[in-house]
């Protein structure tokens, strides 16, 4: 056994692990010749998943390891692939909202926009100010939603079970304000193209506000749970680095490119959806471990807030949809009286509204970085194509570099870290 | 976004650097700037782009495919760049016929291309050459056809279940 006195914990778990037989190597004899072999460390393959709470969904990680360190790491993917792109391409518009949002089903709302902002690129169809208003406001509230859900599921693969329970108590806040404004807790379809599905409620401000009064103390309550955890530093402190100029040619987007030290952020760096009008910042991390993987994704919640608490002291009075009958559905009250209104509203539902021919590729800022869509029109009343470009389809690739060469243990925490939603890679 | 003037600088630039026949023409629309490049010439023509160009798009965004059916060449495969710097995007795409679907692979300049191009390659059959790794991605591997394709029919896909998995063909041999 080596001399571990005054080795750090990590070096000391090397040495356990993987110096079994002391500091002699394992030689193997060639049974023809009688030669020594080459000496060699024993390589095991095992498979992480497919069906495993730490893979955070049906994700396969072919994984080599070498005692307790992992060598190679090779993701399967594909087991809940439903076909949604091409679903798409057999829906009107207007319906395929509702596909598309159940690609990311953490992020729904950020799917919906960025199809929205698609087709009304496409329709050259102004938004009003109010709609964006609100856009804003739900994006960043789910923005909220999904970090916490990411924090809960991702202290609990590294074993803080309290903070399941947090996680989810909080984010079902969220929930409530969402069940409020569309009358859906998850996959609203409170986004329409030209606007928002409706005005918020009465009493949806006041909520918003008590929520976001209430955060901060919660927020407040994580970091006292975790930030100088012994475990959670252990676990995060140093582990799963990678460069932030690796990062970048792997096409790593959002948090896990903003720990590393690039503050990219589509919010700031090319708005949209009037994000201009509000100032936030951008958290950043220094080291690009899973340390500050989690720190920035926590001080983005806090930013989210106030960017939700901007948008409600400005929120502009006005429609919330655009007024073009051709894209919107006309007022119910308008139907009893206008025979005009009547034949929209049938023509939309029934036949939809016709985009005319042309590409749009919209991104946005989605709680895990660049979620881009594709739409190609060819004008008729259902997309030629839809495609999304999810940020943990691409983030996955990051995977490999953050694990090899690591703990098995530290790259459980990485998994968790990078937060892949396996319904957006597969789509 | 490069304008269209913008646009029409850049193609110039991509024309004399790499060559004339590279750059199949330009589209401005909807404010996005495209540069249609011959399938042969897409390395050639992101390489220049990436290093040599006066205004370097340094990161791929996105990469994906398309089906024009009715057109031909059928299949189109888009890249969008980005560059962090001028925070400007360019799509680039390229067509290539359903008969020889080939183009040369960008994985060594852009690792992120990896997943993208097996995902093109899985939907709609488009071969990266020289990909390191040209699998499907999403279906499974013994299936047959790329789905994504506009002439592909949606729906019609027996379910398996444990007790329907032995009457399904090519499920047990």
């Amino acid at each position: 056994m080596a001399d571990v006195k005054g080795a750090s914990y990590r070096e000391r778990e090397r040495s356990i692990t993987m110096d079994i037989a002391g500091d002699e190597p394992i030689i193997g004899t060639d049974v023809a010749t009688g030669a020594d072999l080459e000496p060699e460390h024993e390589l095991m393959t095992i498979n992480l998943g497919p069906h495993h709470p730490a893979t955070h969904g049906v994700l396969r990680l072919l994984t080599t390891i070498e005692g307790e360190t992992v060598t190679d790491i090779k993701p399967i993917i594909g087991y809940v692939h439903t076909g949604i792109e091409k679903s798409c391409e057999d829906q009107q518009y207007w319906k395929a909202i509702t596909f598309v949002e159940r690609m990311d089903y953490l992020s729904y709302y950020f799917n919906a926009a960025a199809f929205c902002m698609a087709v009304e690129t496409l329709l050259e169809e102004e938004v009003p100010t109010r709609a964006q208003y609100l856009r804003v406001i739900h994006m960043e509230l789910n923005r909220i939603a999904s970090h916490l859900f990411w924090i809960a599921t991702a202290a609990l693969d590294i074993g803080a079970v309290t903070m399941l329970w947090w996680g989810c108590r909080d984010r079902d806040m969220v929930l409530d304000l969402f069940e409020m404004s569309s009358g859906q807790r998850l996959h609203t379809r409170y986004f329409q193209v030209g606007g928002v599905f409706e005005d918020i409620p009465p009493g949806f401000e006041r909520k918003t506000r008590e929520f976001i009064e209430a955060m901060p103390a919660r927020l407040d309550q994580y970091a006292a749970l975790l930030d100088r955890n012994e475990i959670w530093l252990r676990r995060n402190k140093g582990t799963g680095i990678v460069a932030v100029e690796q990062l970048l040619e792997l096409g790593v987007t959002g948090p896990l490119l903003r720990a590393a030290g690039n503050p990219w952020d589509l919010r700031k760096a090319m708005p949209y959806s009037c994000y201009e009008d509000f100032d936030f910042r951008i958290p950043v991390g220094t080291v690009g471990d899973n340390y500050d993987r989690y720190r920035v994704r926590l001080a983005e919640v806090r930013e989210s807030l106030t960017i939700v608490e901007q948008a409600l002291d400005g929120l502009p009075e006005g429609p919330w949809i655009t007024s073009n009958r051709k894209v919107a559905l006309p007022p119910r009250h308008e139907l009893a009286t206008s025979m005009e209104a009547l034949i929209h509203h049938f023509k939309l539902v029934t036949e939809g509204f016709r985009v005319p021919p042309g590409e749009a590729y919209v991104p946005i800022e989605s709680p895990r970085g660049e979620l881009g869509c594709f739409v190609v029109a060819d004008g008729s009343a259902k997309p030629a194509r839809v495609h999304m470009r999810d940020p943990s389809f691409v983030n996955l690739q990051a995977l490999a570099p953050m694990g090899e060469g690591g703990l098995l243990a530290d790259f459980i925490a990485s998994i968790a870290m990078l937060d892949p939603i396996l319904g957006g890679i597969d789509r | 976004m490069p304008d269209q003037t913008g646009l029409e600088l850049v193609a110039q630039r991509v024309r004399e650097a790499v060559g004339d026949e590279a750059v199949v023409g330009t589209h401005h629309a909807y404010d996005r700037g495209s540069l249609e490049v011959a399938p042969a010439r897409v390395h050639d023509v992101l390489t220049h782009l990436r290093d040599a160009d006066e205004e370097p798009y340094g990161v791929l965004a996105s990469l994906h495919g398309c089906d024009y059916l009715p057109s031909e060449p059928r299949l189109g495969v888009h890249y969008e760049l980005l560059s962090m710097q001028s925070r400007e995007r360019l799509n680039v795409k390229t067509r290539v016929t359903v008969e020889d679907p080939h183009v040369p692979t960008v994985t060594d300049l852009f690792p992120t291309a990896d997943f993208h191009e097996r995902e093109v390659y899985d939907f709609f059959g488009v071969v990266f050459d020289g990909h390191p790794d040209m699998r499907r991605i999403l279906m499974p591997e013994d299936y047959e056809g790329h789905p994504q394709r506009r002439d592909f029919p949606i729906g019609g896909e027996p379910v398996l279940f444990t007790y329907n998995e032995k009457k399904l063909p090519n499920w047990y041999g």
